[in-house]
Order: structure tokens, then sequence, then C-alpha cells
């Protein structure tokens, strides 16, 4: 009650303070009681989690193949971190909302604090789904709690619903297509997954269907010292096509919490995937304490001719991130798309990129990089750009932009090429330039305000990745762009 | 309206401003003449209030209030605008994008109700038929790529949309060609009104043919070094400035 008068007393006497105060508005938890195993890892916790998900067998030995793997690696040191070590013997690796043991078959259901979480969020699960028509299959920790439009989907043969029904529902789908593009041992993170993901999304598009909405799923970490570990897996059979959307939010905590994702996309002849991410996971405060630990393992694969994977994605969380979301073009003739938006601010830092691995004759890869650092946060773009010796008349395009705000902010830009087809083409563009003091002033001097001037500076430099979201979701990316650089300038 | 006594202003050290005095009342249109280097742009730089401008002494008073201590954004929305030598490209910005923005901005500042996309488009459609400017650069992104005239066109618009009590126009007249040239002074003239006034700094007396002005002043060396009617204009056009500092020596 004090602290609460105190607040509002202060909140007037200065704007620019009151706006940065409420820098991360997602930072709230949610006081739902938790099943949580104690802290660590060994092979007992990963069949206890198969266990709690009543998994088929081939699950269980998956898992434990994926752990004893994991055991006999080492984190990566390559990319332009520094990383507080990471104790993985005091992470809990199972949290999961009490309501679970009678899930939840309508909205009605939900436990109505969850739903208030969504509504904090900025989406009301019900008009979300109704106004915009998009389903909605959001993760709480680590159950799926509500998924809506699911009968609408199945009238047209597709299945999107949590990885845990996948597992129960469709295991011969996920038997063929689990870690076929993602293997168990690919790297550190993955390997970690794969032993102890609880949850995440599956889609499967049947042949010829063309999506009749873009699914969505948002992801929250809610649990203190729980990991969180989603698995998604999403297949386009031949001549399909789907867009799918990722958001992803945690609350304020002062110790880090660790985010080890894996995304699995596989692409049939003809078919196309689109996916879209917005993070926004905790930051971290601004002398960089706490924040989310984004350690995340996204590919897709081209199998088939003509097949295209498009990933566009707005970074503004977590305090590390770590993260390039790959294409391998297998298919003839297929694409691979990269748009990316990454923003650190105060101690952010983020190591982030793509790599497009071609393979079969005439592909193509796009990429669009857009890095924007302020304070002492430090922004790194990482891409390969492969070409096989098959890859004949293969074709890619980079371009990497870099905007700097301030003079204690870092950007860094690694492209590396290996090309074995002596037909291949492969072009590089790359642009550092300062937010312009002339710019800005131009802005104000029409009577826009310093934090409004950047926000349109901002969001005209990214544009070309904004016209690549769905609309809705290009909005909310422009907000949360203008929350995460408040107090940049000034 | 607009009240400057004695400024004094340095960039990086050196004097640029060395007392200026310019006393300017609603109604009026000032022109402000002078060689290059003489400071013309500072002291339309200092008035809009772009950073980098050190005043050492003196000061600006606008409307009874000290001009200085506000920020570019404050004086924009009480009134001030500045029409860009060099108007600045905003890549990916679109241009009525940025032009709704700030009008409302302005707007918001003096309590009128912000305009919504359409009364917005229609005002502008107005707007640019009075400068003759080809529709198409309301969409393109913010002066990028226009050319010269087409920059220039656009700060005029701005202007009329932004409807401001002082508009100073920085060389706005330089680089047009004639008919460009009479087509930002309709502009000017068509806003020219009692509570409303004008500081033209130009190097072309024959802007002054279109845009006639009741003052007419000379910035020699970061002073005003004359002031007089229209026919100091013409004056300098025959005699150029080099007299000028023989008059001070004498």
């Amino acid at each position: 009650m004090t602290e609460s008068l105190q607040a509002a007393r202060e909140a007037p006497a200065n704007d620019i303070e009151s706006l940065i105060g409420r820098e991360y508005e997602q930072g709230f938890v949610t006081d739902i009681e938790s099943e949580t195993l104690p802290p660590g890892l060994d092979e007992e916790v990963v069949a206890r989690v198969s266990e709690i998900k009543r998994e088929p067998a081939f699950m269980l030995e998956w898992r434990l193949d994926a752990y004893r793997r994991w055991r006999e690696m080492r984190e990566p040191n390559w990319a332009s971190l520094a990383i507080t070590p990471i104790d993985y013997q005091a992470i809990s690796y199972y949290s999961a909302p009490k309501s679970k043991e009678d899930a939840p078959k309508s909205l009605d259901e939900v436990d109505p604090k969850l739903l208030e979480t969504y509504e904090k969020l900025g989406i009301p699960l019900e008009e979300r789904a109704v106004l915009a028509g998009v389903a909605v299959d959001a993760v709480f920790d680590s159950v799926s709690v509500a998924t809506t439009f699911k009968d609408r989907l199945a009238s047209e043969g597709i299945i999107f619903c949590s990885f845990s029904e996948a597992v129960q529902d469709h295991p011969e789908l996920v038997r063929g297509y689990l870690g076929s593009v993602v293997p168990r041992s690919d790297n550190f993170f993955a390997a970690l997954n794969s032993a102890v993901f609880t949850d995440g999304s599956f889609v499967y598009v049947p042949k010829g269907v063309r999506c009749p909405m873009e699914l969505s799923t948002y992801f929250r970490i809610n649990a203190a010292n729980t990991g969180q570990f989603e698995r998604t897996l999403i297949v386009a059979d031949e001549g399909s096509y789907v867009s799918y959307l990722e958001g992803c939010t945690a609350p304020m905590r002062d110790e880090n919490q660790l985010h080890a994702a894996v995304v699995e996309l596989v692409a049939l002849e003809g078919a196309t995937i689109k996916y879209s991410t917005v993070q926004n996971w905790y930051p971290g405060d601004e002398n960089g304490v706490g924040g989310i630990y984004n350690f995340v393992t996204k590919r897709g694969e081209c199998r088939g001719a003509r097949s295209k994977i498009s990933w566009t994605q707005v970074e503004t969380g977590s305090a590390i991130t770590w993260k390039y979301p790959s294409c391998v073009l297998r298919g003839d003739d297929s694409v691979g798309e990269f748009y990316s938006v990454a923003v650190t601010h105060h101690h952010q830092q983020a190591d982030t990129g793509t790599k497009m691995i071609h393979l079969g004759r005439n592909t193509r890869s796009n990429i669009v990089s857009k890095g924007i650092s302020a304070g002492r946060s430090r922004n790194a773009y990482r891409g390969l750009v492969q070409v096989g010796r098959g890859a004949s008349a293969a074709r890619n395009y980079t371009q990497c932009d870099s905007l700097l705000m301030g003079d204690r902010c870092a950007a860094h830009t690694f492209p590396y090429m290996e090309v074995k087809n002596p037909g291949a083409r492969v072009e590089h563009e790359a642009t550092t330039s300062k937010i312009g003091e002339d710019q800005l002033f131009y802005c104000m001097s029409r009577g826009l305000s310093a934090e409004d001037a950047v926000s349109m500076i901002v969001n005209g430099f990214c544009k070309d990745v904004f016209n690549e979201l769905p609309m809705e979701f290009a909005v909310e990316a422009r907000n949360l762009l203008n929350v995460s650089l408040e107090g940049a300038i000034g | 309206m607009l009240e400057i006594s004695d400024l004094h202003v340095a960039v990086d050290g050196d004097p640029i401003l060395k007392g200026v005095d310019l006393s300017v009342r609603p109604g009026e249109v000032h022109a402000v003449m002078g060689p290059n280097g003489s400071g013309k742009s500072s002291l339309c730089h200092v008035l809009a209030g772009r950073e980098g401008y050190e005043v050492t002494a003196g000061g600006v008073a606008y409307e009874g209030e000290d001009l200085l201590a506000l920020e570019p954004d404050d004086r924009a929305r009480r009134g001030i605008f500045l029409a860009f030598q060099y108007p600045v490209e905003i890549p990916g910005v679109n241009n009525a994008y940025f032009l709704k923005a700030a009008v409302n901005a302005v707007r918001r500042a003096r309590g009128d109700d912000e305009l919504d996309a359409i009364d917005f488009m229609q005002l502008m459609r107005e707007k640019v038929k009075l400068v003759d400017m080809d529709e198409g650069l309301l969409r393109r992104p913010l002066n990028e790529g226009f050319s010269g005239g087409e920059k220039k066109r656009n700060e005029i618009l701005q202007m009329m949309l932004l409807d401001p009590r002082l508009a100073i126009l920085d060389e706005t007249d330089s680089g047009l060609d004639i008919d460009a040239l009479r087509i930002v002074a309709d502009g000017v003239n068509a806003l020219r009104s009692p509570d409303r006034a004008f500081v033209v700094v130009t190097h072309h007396e024959r802007f002054l043919e279109y845009v006639v002005p009741d003052r007419v002043h000379v910035l020699y060396e970061g002073r005003i070094a004359r002031s007089g009617g229209r026919t100091l204009a013409r004056e300098l056009e025959e005699r150029g400035y080099g007299h000028l500092r023989q008059e001070r020596v004498a």
C-alpha cells in the first residue's frame, strides 16, 4: 500500500522515469499451484518426465539416448557471448500447472488465472480466436492448456495440437519426423532439449491443403527456476501451405532462466512453411541482472522439390540469444528465406543469424538481417551460406544492416561462405550506421518527441523485415521495439 | 513575437554569431541575406533548437518565453517551423505516415482533436495541389530519392500542414528552377496572415520579387550589418556584399 502510493506520487514527477519504469510490462508472476520436479538431471529424471507424459516406449528410449549423448557433450563456446556458467543440476526439468489432471475441453474450463495472464499479455484468447481467426495453442510452462479452432482445422485434415497429444494420438507421425531435421546429438542444447523437452506444438498439414488460418502459439515461462524446453515439429506435406506464429514472454526474475527449444520444420515437394517469431523473453534489468538465456535450435528442411521455408524473427528480449534458424535446401528449386530484426539494449547480448545449406540444384536463399544495438549491448550477426557440389546454379543474397544507438554498444557481422559449386552466385552486403542526429533533429523539428522520432526511424530501418510478418504480428512487433528501446537516446 | 537580442553562438568553440539583434512582429516577413559563411544557416538552426550550437551570450524570446530553453519538438508544437536547406532522408518511413504523425503531434499540443486517416488524407490532397507535388511522393519513403525540387516542395507541404506561427525558410529557394521557385513563393504568400511571421533566408534577390519582405537584413561576419526595406535587396544585388566591409571599417 505504502509502496504503491509512493509510486503513484513519484510517477508524474518525471515522465521519462515512469516510461522506463514500465519497460517490461509482462513481468508479473501468476500464482498457480505447480507440480514441479526437484532440481537436477539424471536418467531417472528423464524417465520421470516421460512417465508423467505417459509416453510410449520409443519416446523414452529416444530421450535416454539423447541424455547419454548430451552427457558427453560440452557447451559451444564459439559465439560472441559472455555467459555466466550454467549449473544444469540446479534446474528443475518439469513444471506444470496442477489443473492438467483434468485437461480443459473448452475455454470455460481453463483456470481463470491463466486466462488473466493471457489478458495481461494482450492476447485475450476468445477475442483473438474469434475476431482475428487465429487458432491459439497456448503453452503455459510445460503443458498445453487451451487449443482452439481444432475442429475447423480437423475438417481440413490438419493436425494442430500440443506435442504431448501428438505423441499419444499420432505416434507414427512423431516417430517418422522427430529428430529428422535436428538430430538428438546436433548440439549441446538440442541434445538437452531432446532428453527433457516437456511440451510444444505439433502441426501436420496434409497433401494439397492450404491452412485456412495463421496458427499461433504463445509460450510463456512462469515457474521460478524451471527451464523451458519446448519442441515444435511442423510437417507440410506435398503441395501444402502453412503460416505459423510464435510469441514469447517471461516474467521478471533476478536469476537467469534457461530456455533451450528445438523447432523442426519439414517441407515436402511443393510445400511452403512460413514461420514467424516475436521473442520478448525477459531481457534482465538495466544493470544486466536476470533475464532469459535463450539457446534455440531452429532448422527447416526443404525436403522436396520446389518447397519453401521462410523464417521471420523479431528478437527484442532475452539476456542472451543464441539462435540460428536455418534451412537445408535439399529439394531442387527449393527456396530458403531468413528475415530478422534483433534488438539489444542495456547489457543484452545476441549472437544470431542463419545457415543456408544449398544441396539441390537451382536452390535459392535470401537473408535480410537488421541488428539494432543500444546501451552497452552486443549484437552479432553470424551466418553461413554453404553450397554443396551438386547445388548447381544455387543463388544466395545476404543483406546485413546494423544500427547503433549511443557509443557504448557493439555490432559485429560474421558471414561465412563455403562454396563447392563453381556455378553458384553468392552475394553479401553489409552496412553499419549510427542513428543520425540529422534524422532525429528533422523529426523533432516537426513536433515529434525524441522517443517517437527514434521509434519512427528504427521502424523504418526494420521495414523490410516487418513487411514479412502477418499483419497483427507486425503491430505487436512495432510496439515491442518501442518498449525495448525506451530511454535508448536522450 | 520573436526577439533576438545580442545573440552570440559558437560551434566547437569557434564564434559564429557575434551579437545578432532581430525583432519580428506578427504579420511580418523578414528576409535575411548575406554571403556564404556569414552565419545564416546557424541562425536558423539555433532558432529551431539543433544540438551543437553553444549560446555564449544574449538570448531569444519567442512570444515572451525563453525560446532557447525549449526542446526542438516543443518549439515545433508552439508554432515554429524550419524549412530545411537540405531536407533529411529517412529510409523506410512513409512520407504520408510521417506527415500525419507530425500534424497530430502538433494538434495534440494545441488541444485540437487528432485527425483520422480519412480527414488527414483529405487535408493533404488539398495542400499537395497547392504545391503542385506528385501525389506518388506521399507513398514513398520520406525524402528518399526525391529530387532537389521535390524535397523543397515537400518542405513547403509540411509547412502548410503544420500551420506554424513563425516559419523560418533556410534557402528554400536555392537550387530551384523558375517554375518551382514560383510555386514555393506562392505557398509562402498563401500563408501570409496578420498573425503569422516569416524569416526568409535567401541568396537571391529574385525570390524577394515573389515573396516581398517587410524588412531586409544583411548578416555579415556574424552580425546584422545592415537593415532596410525592400530596396536594400536590390542594392545588394547590384553592389554585392564587398562594400559592407569597407562601410564597417569606415
